[in-house]
C-alpha cells in the first residue's frame, strides 16, 4: 500500500463536494449527476498513474467529469440536452432542492443555455476557477470561455427579465413564505 | 433578512443565485455509495497488490 494512493484517494474525498456541485449545476437532475460522478471517480482512479501529487486535483477531476458528460451525450444523441419534459421531471422529483422559488426560477433559465456556456458561466463563477483554469478544463482558448461566458449571462439575463414581466406580486405559492416572513 | 445583494445590477444577481444554487450541493454530506466506492477501489488495489509480493 503506497503513501502516494492514500493521499490521492484523501485528495479525491476532498474534491468531490465541489465535483458533485459542479455535476449537479451541470446536468439537473441528482440520480444523474451522482451516476456522473461514479463514473468520473471510476475513471479517474483508473487514471490515477496520470495525475501529478500536488497539481490541482479539482481541476483534474472537473476535465474528466466534463470529458465523460460530453462523450455520454453523444453516444445518447441528444437526449440529456435538455428539454421542458426534462426540466419538469427534476423539479417533480427535488422540488425541495432549490430553496426558493427563486432559484427554481433560476434554474429553469440556467437549463435554457447552451452547455458549452452553462459549462463556462459555471466554472468561472461558482466554482471559482480563473478564466485561464476554465480554458484548460474545457479545452479551448482563453477568448473563447471569455466570450462564452458573456454570452452565458446576456442570455440568462433576457430569460430571468422575460419571466419577471409575468411575475410581479406573490403568486400562490410565494404568498404564504412573503406572509410568513413577516411574523417571525 | 430581505437584503438584497446590491441593488439592480442583474450581473451580481445572476452571480449570487449561481453560487447559491452550487453552493446548495457543495454543502451536502458525500453521498455514502461514493465513501463505499473508494473502500472497494482501494481494497481491489491492495488485493492486487498483495498478490504480486
Amino acid at each position: 500500500m503506497s503513501p502516494e494512493n492514500n493521499d490521492f484517494k484523501r485528495e479525491m474525498l476532498a474534491a468531490l463536494p465541489s465535483l458533485r456541485a459542479f455535476a449537479m449545476s451541470l446536468i439537473g437532475r441528482h440520480d444523474r449527476a451522482d451516476d456522473l460522478v461514479q463514473d468520473t471517480i471510476m475513471k479517474a482512479w483508473a487514471k490515477q498513474d496520470h495525475f501529478e501529487m500536488g497539481t490541482n486535483m479539482k481541476a483534474w477531476l472537473f476535465t474528466i467529469l466534463r470529458n465523460e458528460l460530453y462523450s455520454q451525450m453523444r453516444k445518447r444523441g441528444r437526449e440529456v440536452q435538455d428539454s421542458d419534459g426534462h426540466l419538469t421531471e427534476t423539479l417533480a422529483h427535488h422540488p425541495e432542492q432549490y430553496g426558493s422559488l427563486d432559484l427554481q426560477d433560476f434554474r429553469r433559465a440556467l437549463d435554457k443555455l447552451p452547455p458549452d456556456q452553462r459549462e463556462a458561466i459555471i466554472l468561472v463563477g461558482a466554482s471559482g476557477f480563473s478564466y485561464e483554469e476554465a480554458a484548460t478544463i474545457c479545452g479551448c482558448a482563453l477568448g473563447t470561455i471569455k466570450s462564452r461566458v458573456n454570452r452565458a449571462r446576456q442570455r440568462l439575463q433576457e430569460i430571468l427579465q422575460v419571466r419577471g414581466e409575468n411575475d410581479y406580486g406573490p403568486d400562490e405559492t410565494s404568498a404564504p413564505i412573503t406572509s410568513r416572513a413577516f411574523v417571525s | 433578512m430581505g437584503k438584497r445583494p446590491s441593488g439592480d445590477d442583474p450581473n451580481v444577481q445572476i452571480a449570487v443565485k449561481l453560487k447559491a444554487l452550487y453552493q446548495s450541493v457543495q454543502e451536502e454530506a458525500i453521498p455514502a455509495r461514493f465513501l463505499d466506492l473508494l473502500e472497494k477501489l482501494e481494497a481491489a488495489e491492495r488485493s492486487v497488490a498483495r498478490g504480486k509480493e
